[in-house]
C-alpha cells in the first residue's frame, strides 16, 4: 500500500527525483555516479591509442619471426615474453588491439543499425509485416549464436571480413526485439498521434520522432555489447575462424597460448587484454544508462 | 435494477460546527514538512495547523504543490526517504505522532487511521484476492481471527455497495472496474473502525456518475460508523459535497478556513475567491459572457517561497502590505484567513463583477445566425470496431464497440461538446475524424470532401485545415525537440513559410499568439509547466492556420486555474481567427460554458444533441439527466435543493453491449420496449434530438414523490 502513495503534487514529484543526501557535494556525487564510468572511458580512450599508434610504440613488428627466440618468458628484451614462433607478446598485444576494438565496434555499430531498422519497422507498421519480421527475428534467435557464427563463418572461409559478416548475422536479432519494444511505447504516446494529423509520412514519423526518444536504452545495450562481441571474436577466433593466422588478434594469441601452461604469457597478457576492455566497455555502459535516464541522473 | 435516488440530501451541513469545549480527535500544530534535494531544501508544507473533531467531515482544498497531500501522508507518516518532519506536532488522541516510534505508527496506521488513495488502479495489490487484503487487513490489528475477518469483509463490500459481495470478494483486483475499486478501498479503510480516514482525491480518477456514488457512499459512511474524514481535492464541488469545514491551502500554508457554507459564499481569501470564479458552473447561466475569471502567473517556486504573502504575485487585490507576510487570524465568526485586505474587514467583490467590462460581442453573433450555417463535418453513420486478441486461436473473435453508429454534423464557427463516461468511445470517435483511425463504415465528410476511408496522401492538404489537441500535455510534445523545431516543423512540412526568416517569423506570432514569450522558442517541452506545455500544444496545432480544431479533454488534466485560463486562450484564439471546434470533456461545467451544442455519448452511441441551454434546461435523455444531475456544485445552498438522479452500476462493457437501447440496464425508465427496438436519434424539439423510447418523460421516482 506504501509504494501506491499517489504522488499528485508536482512539488514532490520533484522532490523524488531530486532524491539525494544534503550533505554530501556536487563534485562527490557525480563521484559516485559516473567515477567507474569515466575509469570506463579512460580504459576505451587508452586502448584505442595503442590501436592507433602500435606501428610506432610496439618494439617488433608483429609478426617477425624469430625460432631461435621462441618461448621466452619476459624480459628487457621482449617485456611480454615471445610466443612458439619467437614474435614479440607485446608487440603482437598491441597491434592486436587493433583488430579486436575495430571488429568489435563495426560489428555493433552495423547489427545495431540493422536491428533498430527491423525492429523499428515491425513496431511502426504493425499487422502481418510485424509478424513477418519478427517470426524471421525469433527464427534467429532460436540457434545458439556462437554455433551459428561458426557454421556461417566456415561456410564463408576464414577471414576478419567473413567472421565480421558470420557475426553480424547473428548480432541484429536482440536489438530488433528491444527495438521493437522501445518503438511500440513511443507509437501511442500523443506527440506521434499529433506528428499524425500535421501528416508527416510514417518514414518522417519513425526517424525524426520516434527513435530519438527510443535511442537510449539502445545506445546503452551497444555499449554494453562491445565487450561481449569481443569476446565473441576473440572465441572464434580461438576456434581458428577469426582471423588468418599472421595476424595478430587477442582471441587468436588466447588460442595458440592455451596448451602452454609452463609459457603463461602466451596466452595470459592477451586475456588480461580482453577483460580490461570488456570491463572498460561495461563501466561506460552502466554510466551511460544512468546518464540517460533522468530520475536516476539526478539521484 | 437500475434505480434512481430522487434524494434531497444536504451534504455534510447536518453537523453544528463544533463546539470550542470539544476535545480536537487530530491537532496538526505547526507542521513543517520538508525534502532535501539538489536543489535545496523544498518547504512543502511550512506551517500549517488545523483541528479535526470527532465525527466531523473537513476538507482540505489546493493546487498541485500547495501540500496537501504532503500534509496527508505527513499525518500517517508515510513519507517519501527524502522528506522529513522539520517541526510541528500532529497529536491524535493526546499522543503526538511526530514523536512516535515506527512500530506505534504502523499500529495507528490502518486501524485508528485509515487512508484511501487517488488511484484506485494501483492501490490494490494486483496478484492477491479481494479477500486476502481485506482480511489480512484486519487479522494484522489483531481485532479478529481469519473466519470472522472473511465474514466482516463480505459484511462490509454489501455496505459499499458491491452487489453479490460472497462472490466479488473472491475476485482478484482487475475483475473490478475503478470504481469497484475504491469501493473496495473504502472497506479496507473502515476494516478496523478507524476513528479518522484521510481520503486524498479518492474520487480525482474516476468518471462523474461514479463519483457522485462514492461521495454519498462517504457521507453515509461518516454517518454510520461516526469516523471523521478529511477529504483531499482540487475540486470545491466535490469539498462542498461531503464536507462540513473546508480548510484552503496554497503554498504549503493554510490560507483560509471556516464552515463549507460560509467560506463557497463568501471568501475571505483572494485565492479562495479566485478558485471559485475560475471554474465554470453548472448552475450559473452566463449568456454571451465567456471569458472566465482567473488570476495570472503560477504558483510560487516551493524552493523560494516570496517574503511577503505568497499570493501576492497574483492577487488582483494586492496592496502595499501584502509584502510583510500575514498571519492566520480569524475574519468573521469561526473563520479564519490570511490575507491583510479582509482583516481590515473588507469584503472581496462578488462573481463575474471584475469582468463586467468586456461586453460580449451580442451583434456579431446575432450577425453569424443571419446567414445560414454551413456544415464543416458531417458524420454519417460512423463505425469503428477494435478487435480483440484472442485468447485461443479457435475462440471467436470479439471486438470492442467504440464507435457504434454516430451522426454529427458541426457547422462552421461553432463549438460542439462533445461528453460522456470514460470508454464512451469520445476519443476514438476523435481520432477517426483526424483520421488516426480509419473507420470501420460510414461517411464523413469535410468541407464537402469524403474523408472516411481517403489516403494519407489525400489527407495531407486537408490536414492544413483540420489540426487536433491533445489531453496530456507531457505527453503530446516530443521531448526531444526544442519548442522552434516543433513549430516550425510543420509549417515548413506544408511549405507555408517562403524562407528560414519568415519561418522565425511564424514561429514567434505563434508563440505570442497562445500567450508565450519568444524566449520560449529555445527552450525544451520539459523546462515547462503543463499549462505553458499546452500553450505550445495548441500552437502547433495553429501553426498549420486550420480551420477545425479537435480538442481532446485539452484541459482535464490541469488546475482549475490553469484549465481556466486555456479555455480563455481557445475562446480568444475561435473569435480571432474564427476556429470551428470539436471541443471533447467529461467535465460538463466546462462544455456547458463554452459550447454553442452539446453531443452526449454513451458505450459508442450518440443519446442526446441539443444546444447547451436546452440540454442543461430541459434534457431529453434520462442519461443527460443522470449525467447533470451527478455533477457536485460548489455551493452548499444550491446543493441542499438539488433534485438528483444517480445512476446506479456501472456502465456496461462495450464488448458485449446490451440489445435495443444500450442505456437500459441503468435506466429508471427502462419498459420492455427498450429492449427489444434501438430508439432511433429523433428531433423532439427543435434543434433538440434524443435516442430515446421515452424521451422527456420525468423518472417514476419524481411522479411519486409529487
Amino acid at each position: 500500500m506504501t509504494d501506491s502513495v499517489a504522488v499528485s503534487d508536482d512539488v514532490q514529484v520533484a522532490a523524488i527525483e531530486l532524491r539525494a543526501e544534503s550533505t554530501s557535494t556536487r563534485g562527490q556525487r557525480w563521484r559516485r555516479r559516473y567515477g567507474l564510468a569515466a575509469i570506463g572511458v579512460a580504459i576505451i580512450v587508452a586502448w584505442m591509442l595503442v590501436a592507433l599508434l602500435a606501428p610506432w610504440i610496439a618494439p617488433y613488428r608483429p609478426d617477425l619471426v624469430d625460432v631461435t627466440q621462441r618461448l621466452l618468458p619476459p624480459s628487457a628484451a621482449h617485456w611480454l615474453g615471445t610466443d612458439t614462433l619467437g614474435r614479440d607478446v607485446l608487440s603482437r598485444l598491441l597491434y592486436g588491439a587493433r583488430v579486436s576494438l575495430f571488429v568489435s565496434i563495426l560489428v555493433v555499430l552495423l547489427g545495431a543499425a540493422f536491428g533498430i531498422l527491423v525492429g523499428g519497422i515491425a513496431a511502426y507498421a504493425g499487422g502481418w509485416v510485424e509478424h513477418a519480421l519478427m517470426r524471421f527475428t525469433d527464427l534467429v534467435l532460436c540457434f545458439p549464436p556462437i554455433i551459428l557464427a561458426m557454421a556461417i563463418a566456415a561456410a564463408l572461409g576464414i577471414g576478419t571480413v567473413n567472421t565480421m559478416i558470420a557475426m553480424l548475422v547473428v548480432w541484429w536479432p536482440k536489438f530488433a526485439r528491444l527495438a521493437r519494444g522501445l518503438v511500440l511505447v513511443q507509437r501511442h504516446q500523443e506527440y506521434v498521434e499529433a506528428a499524425h494529423v500535421i501528416g508527416y509520412g510514417p518514414g518522417r514519423v519513425l526517424l525524426k520522432h520516434i527513435l530519438p526518444n527510443a535511442l537510449g536504452p539502445l545506445i546503452v545495450l551497444c555499449t554494453l555489447d562491445v565487450g561481449h562481441a569481443i569476446l565473441v571474436f576473440a572465441g572464434l577466433s580461438f576456434l581458428g575462424l577469426g582471423v588468418v593466422p599472421p595476424t595478430a588478434e587477442w582471441g587468436a594469441m588466447v588460442s595458440e597460448g592455451r596448451e602452454l601452461v609452463e609459457q603463461w604469457w602466451c596466452a595470459t597478457f592477451a586475456g588480461l587484454a580482453i577483460f580490461t576492455v570488456v570491463m572498460g566497455f561495461n563501466f561506460l555502459g552502466d554510466g551511460v544508462r544512468d546518464w540517460l535516464d533522468p530520475r536516476a541522473r539526478r539521484r | 435494477m437500475a434505480s434512481v435516488t430522487g434524494s434531497t440530501l444536504a451534504p455534510g451541513v447536518a453537523d453544528a460546527p463544533p463546539a470550542a469545549s470539544m476535545r480536537p480527535l487530530l491537532d496538526v500544530r505547526d507542521l513543517r514538512t520538508y525534502f532535501d534535494t539538489d536543489a535545496g531544501v523544498v518547504r512543502a508544507v511550512d506551517g500549517v495547523s488545523f483541528q479535526v473533531f470527532p465525527g466531523e467531515t473537513l476538507g482540505i482544498v489546493g493546487e498541485s504543490g500547495s501540500g496537501k497531500s504532503v500534509t496527508a501522508l505527513s499525518i500517517i507518516r508515510l513519507l517519501q526517504e527524502q522528506s522529513r518532519i522539520a517541526s510541528g506536532k500532529i497529536v491524535f488522541r493526546e499522543r503526538d505522532i511526530v514523536a512516535m516510534d515506527e512500530d506505534d505508527v504502523r499500529a495507528l496506521r490502518g486501524d485508528k487511521i485509515a487512508m484511501v488513495f487517488q488511484d484506485p488502479m494501483t492501490s490494490l495489490n494486483p496478484v492477491r484476492r479481494i479477500s486476502d487484503q481485506l482480511v489480512e487487513a484486519m487479522v494484522i490489528h489483531g481485532r479478529h481471527d481469519r473466519p470472522s475477518a472473511l465474514r466482516r469483509a463480505i459484511d462490509l463490500l454489501g455496505r459499499m455497495g458491491i452487489t453479490a459481495p460472497e462472490r466479488a470478494i473472491a475476485g482478484f483486483p482487475h475483475q473490478f472496474s475503478g470504481g469497484m475499486r475504491q469501493r473496495v478501498m473504502l472497506a479496507m479503510g473502515f476494516s478496523n473502525e478507524p476513528v479518522l480516514l484521510l481520503a486524498d482525491e479518492p474520487t480525482t480518477a474516476l468518471d462523474v456518475t461514479i463519483q457522485a456514488q462514492i461521495l454519498d457512499l462517504l457521507r453515509e459512511l461518516n454517518a454510520d460508523f461516526s469516523a471523521a474524514i478529511v477529504l483531499i481535492s482540487h475540486d470545491l464541488g466535490v469539498i462542498a459535497n461531503v464536507c462540513s469545514r473546508v480548510v484552503v491551502m496554497y503554498g504549503g500554508e493554510v490560507v483560509e478556513e471556516g464552515s463549507t457554507e460560509a467560506l463557497l459564499a463568501d471568501p475571505k481569501h483572494p485565492y479562495t475567491w479566485a478558485l471559485l470564479n475560475a471554474a465554470p458552473r453548472l448552475d450559473r447561466n452566463t449568456p454571451g459572457e465567456k471569458r472566465l475569471t482567473t488570476i495570472e502567473g503560477t504558483p510560487p517556486d516551493p524552493l523560494n517561497w516570496p517574503k511577503g504573502c505568497r499570493f501576492a504575485a497574483r492577487c488582483p487585490f494586492r496592496i502595499e502590505k501584502c509584502d510583510e507576510h500575514p498571519d492566520l487570524l480569524p475574519v468573521g465568526e469561526a473563520r479564519r484567513s490570511r490575507c491583510w485586505v479582509t482583516q481590515m474587514g473588507q469584503n472581496l467583490p462578488r462573481r463575474s463583477q471584475t469582468h463586467a467590462a468586456q461586453a460580449p460581442d451580442v451583434m456579431l453573433a446575432e450577425a453569424a445566425l443571419a446567414t445560414p450555417p454551413e456544415p464543416i463535418l458531417e458524420l454519417r453513420n460512423l463505425v469503428k470496431h477494435f478487435p480483440v486478441p484472442k485468447e485461443t486461436p479457435f475462440s471467436r473473435q470479439q471486438v470492442v464497440h467504440a464507435v457504434d453508429g454516430v451522426d454529427l454534423t458541426v457547422y462552421r464557427g461553432e463549438t460542439v461538446g462533445l461528453v460522456g463516461e470514460s470508454g464512451c468511445g469520445k476519443s476514438t470517435l476523435a481520432r477517426l475524424i483526424a483520421r488516426i483511425h480509419t473507420p470501420d463504415s460510414g461517411s464523413m465528410t469535410f468541407e464537402g470532401r469524403e474523408i472516411a476511408f481517403a489516403t494519407p496522401a489525400q489527407m495531407r492538404p486537408l490536414r492544413r485545415r483540420m489540426q487536433m489537441i491533445f489531453q496530456d500535455p507531457y505527453a503530446s510534445l516530443n521531448p526531444r525537440m526544442m519548442v522552434e523545431q516543433i513549430l516550425a516543423e510543420p509549417v515548413r512540412f506544408h511549405g507555408l513559410a517562403a524562407d528560414e526568416a519568415g519561418l522565425r517569423l511564424r514561429v514567434n506570432e505563434l508563440l505570442s499568439l497562445v500567450g508565450l514569450t519568444a524566449s520560449a522558442a529555445r527552450k525544451f517541452p520539459h523546462e515547462f509547466s503543463g499549462g505553458q506545455r499546452q500553450r505550445i500544444s495548441i500552437a502547433r496545432a495553429l501553426a498549420v492556420a486550420p480551420e477545425f480544431i479537435i480538442a481532446d479533454e485539452p484541459i482535464s488534466s490541469l488546475d482549475v486555474n490553469i484549465q481556466a485560463q486555456i479555455i480563455n486562450l481557445l475562446i480568444d484564439l475561435q473569435e480571432r481567427l474564427n476556429l470551428t471546434y470539436l471541443f471533447i470533456a467529461h467535465d460538463l461545467a466546462v462544455v456547458k460554458h463554452i459550447s454553442d451544442r452539446i453531443v452526449v455519448l454513451y458505450l459508442g452511441k450518440v443519446m442526446e444533441i441539443a444546444t447547451s441551454a436546452a440540454l442543461f434546461a430541459a434534457p431529453l435523455h434520462p442519461y443527460t439527466r443522470s449525467l447533470i444531475s451527478a455533477v457536485p456544485i460548489p455551493d452548499v445552498a444550491v446543493e441542499r435543493i438539488r433534485q438528483r438522479h444517480l445512476l446506479q452500476g456501472e456502465p456496461p462493457s462495450a464488448l458485449n453491449p446490451p440489445s435495443g437501447c444500450r442505456f437500459r440496464t441503468r435506466c429508471p425508465l427502462a419498459q420492455d420496449i427498450c429492449a427489444q427496438q434501438t430508439p432511433l436519434l429523433i428531433e423532439h424539439r427543435p434543434g433538440q434530438w434524443a435516442a430515446c423510447h421515452f424521451a422527456g418523460q420525468t423518472d417514476p421516482a419524481q411522479r411519486y414523490a409529487s
